[in-house]
């Protein structure tokens, strides 16, 4: 049994605090509400320059810059950086950690409040209330004024980050110039819902998780939480991708032994596992994805998702990738549909690639052309 | 609408073809154009930089299409066979089929289409009843090889081809209204049997029609 993991060390994130807090799509009032936010670029006079990116499942706001607890470079650095599709020479980019999550925006791992936003000594772990994608895009919303900016001149993301995209435009249309919701859907799948509930048995069944009151005794749920991190890193690839990074090669032996052989793939799995736990919070996994779960923007739009866009002035750019099964191109090309059905402007492609749902953060010289010409576009009909 | 034209379209919209240009020609100022079929998304660059046009596309060749999207153009990955239908009745002023009716599945239910979502629809397609298809067929006792019809017939997309005159019977059944049209030679110059249907379509290599409903 590996030697147990102390939860991740705490740093120091840039945060905005909102007092007031924020009025959830359940019901309740979490005050006060902090989100921890990075941006990149300069704010122009006009305040006409601002991007806001939207990370996904398990990003968070270091999008360009290497990362405080990991070292390693920003998530998305291929797409965010000067020259680069999202240009920082020319926009400010804005990416903030999603509410719920664990890099110092309100989530199960900050320490709990009461009703009157008196901290309680404990975090709220699962006492964290049930969010939904539009209690984050809220919650972007109040960075983004916060920051003084009436109008983004694009919203962009991809995965749960295209969801986040896809709500900003349907809640608030005037707000958004232009919107790329990359390698999403317009609600969460049956079969990518059954893929989380399998994460969430893994940390469920892990006894070190303890009902979810595993900061007790300064551990975390480090099996189950690398199970699930395990299942989800299969959901992200494609088979061609997985064949050829790893094929049936061995690690450390030409053939089967039938003794302690290892795949190379197991190995790399285990290794992504083992890593992820070190930076990423098991109740913020279980309240996040549960979030990705409740999605369905049709349904909050009375069952028809082109209504969530009627009369739109938004400039929509969707990407799909060829091989990605967890988010599969029919799903973003029912978003364009709808699009269409509701007389907006929309450009559409589906890249081909063999990388399965990661392609989205990887080296895809198309995509990066199309949505580095979508946004340039946009810019030069604001007069940025 | 649009306050500014990126650059990026202004240098598409320069090198655009011909036949484009007839087709532009017949748009008026600040439209709302569809155009099925766009490619690189050359007419669309033209009417958006020239015409203030609201104008969009779809292209049934991934690289052509994403080519558009990143001169900043909004253009979809789509067809005519299968995308006409998702949207409303009357959303566009124009709406432009140029050079693909001939390759659609359906092209009586692709016409449908266009005019059910546009006001008018302009419809470009090569004219089988050209006089050179008619004599090699004659002659030869073979499927016709032109400059136009220059694929063999295992390997063409050109599934559906039709000559000037059936086009009008087609409209006649659909009780479409021909607004105008105009036969012209292959590299989209404006041919002079316009007062006469059999002599365009003995001598005209591309059609150009303007329909609306009836």
């Amino acid at each position: 049994m590996p030697a147990p993991i102390a939860p991740f060390p705490q740093v120091d994130h840039q945060r905005a605090l909102f007092p007031e807090g924020l009025a959830l799509d359940c019901g309740m009032v979490i005050r006060p509400l902090a989100v921890a936010y990075r941006t990149y670029g300069t704010l122009n006079a006009a305040r006409s320059n601002a991007v806001l990116v939207c990370h996904a499942l398990t990003g968070d706001q270091y999008v360009a810059e290497r990362h405080p607890l990991t070292g390693r470079p920003g998530w998305w650095e291929s797409i965010v950086g000067p020259g680069k599709p999202i240009d920082t020479d020319r926009f400010f980019v804005i990416c903030a950690n999603v509410l719920g999550g664990c890099m110092g925006s309100t989530g199960p791992r900050e320490e709990m409040t009461d009703a009157e936003g008196r901290g309680l000594g404990r975090p709220w772990g699962t006492d964290f209330p049930n969010i939904t994608i539009r209690d984050m895009v809220r919650a972007q919303k109040k960075l983004v004024e916060h920051l003084g900016i009436r109008r983004l001149l694009g919203v962009v993301g991809g995965s749960m980050g295209g969801m986040q995209v896809l709500e900003w435009a349907a809640t608030f249309p005037e707000t958004v110039f232009g919107a790329a919701p990359i390698a999403t859907a317009a609600y969460h799948s049956a079969q990518n819902i059954a893929f989380h509930e399998v994460g969430r048995a893994a940390i469920h069944a892990d006894p070190d998780w303890k009902g979810g009151r595993y900061w007790e005794d300064g551990r975390v749920p480090a099996r189950g939480l690398s199970v699930a991190r395990m299942v989800a890193h299969i959901t992200y690839l494609s088979e061609k991708a997985l064949t050829r990074k790893f094929g049936r090669r061995l690690r450390g032996a030409s053939a089967v032994t039938f003794l302690e052989d290892v795949f190379e793939v197991e190995s790399y799995l285990r290794h992504q596992g083992s890593t992820f736990v070190r930076r990423f919070d098991a109740n913020s996994y279980l309240t996040i994805t549960r979030a990705m779960d409740y999605f369905d923007l049709a349904a909050e739009h009375g069952g028809d998702l082109a209504s969530a866009f009627r009369g739109t002035a938004t400039r929509f750019f969707v990407a799909s990738f060829s091989s990605d099964w967890l988010f599969p191109t029919e799903e973003s090309r029912a978003i364009v549909r709808a699009l269409n059905a509701a007389a907006a402007n929309v450009s559409f492609v589906e890249i081909a690639s063999d990388k399965g749902h990661d392609a989205f953060l990887l080296d895809e010289p198309d995509f990066h052309r199309a949505l580095g010409g979508f946004l340039a576009g946009c810019a030069d009909r604001v007069g940025v | 609408m649009d306050a500014r034209t990126p650059d990026s379209i202004r240098y598409v919209a320069k090198n655009m073809r011909l036949d484009l240009r007839l087709i532009a020609e017949m748009i008026p100022a600040g439209a709302k154009v569809l155009d099925i079929g766009c490619g690189d998304g050359a007419l669309l660059a033209h009417l958006t930089a020239e015409k203030g046009a609201d104008a969009r596309g779809i292209e049934i060749d991934m690289a052509a299409a994403t080519q558009a999207v990143a001169q900043g153009l909004a253009v979809i990955h789509g067809d005519a066979d299968h995308d006409l239908a998702f949207y409303p009745d009357g959303a566009f002023d124009y709406v432009v089929l140029s050079r693909t009716l001939q390759a659609v599945e359906r092209p009586r239910e692709v016409l449908r289409q266009m005019l059910r979502i546009g006001r008018h629809a302009i419809v470009s397609f090569p004219n089988f009843g050209h006089w050179l298809v008619r004599w090699q067929l004659l002659w030869t006792g073979r499927m016709p090889m032109t400059e136009t019809w220059h694929r063999p017939w295992h390997e063409t997309p050109n599934i559906h081809p039709c000559t000037i005159r059936d086009f009008f019977d087609l409209c006649a059944l659909d009780g479409y209204v021909v607004e105008q049209w105009l036969a012209v030679d292959e590299r989209g110059l404006k041919a002079p049997w316009k007062r006469s249907v059999s002599l365009a379509n003995l001598f005209g290599e591309q059609a150009l029609f303007q329909l609306r409903r009836g």
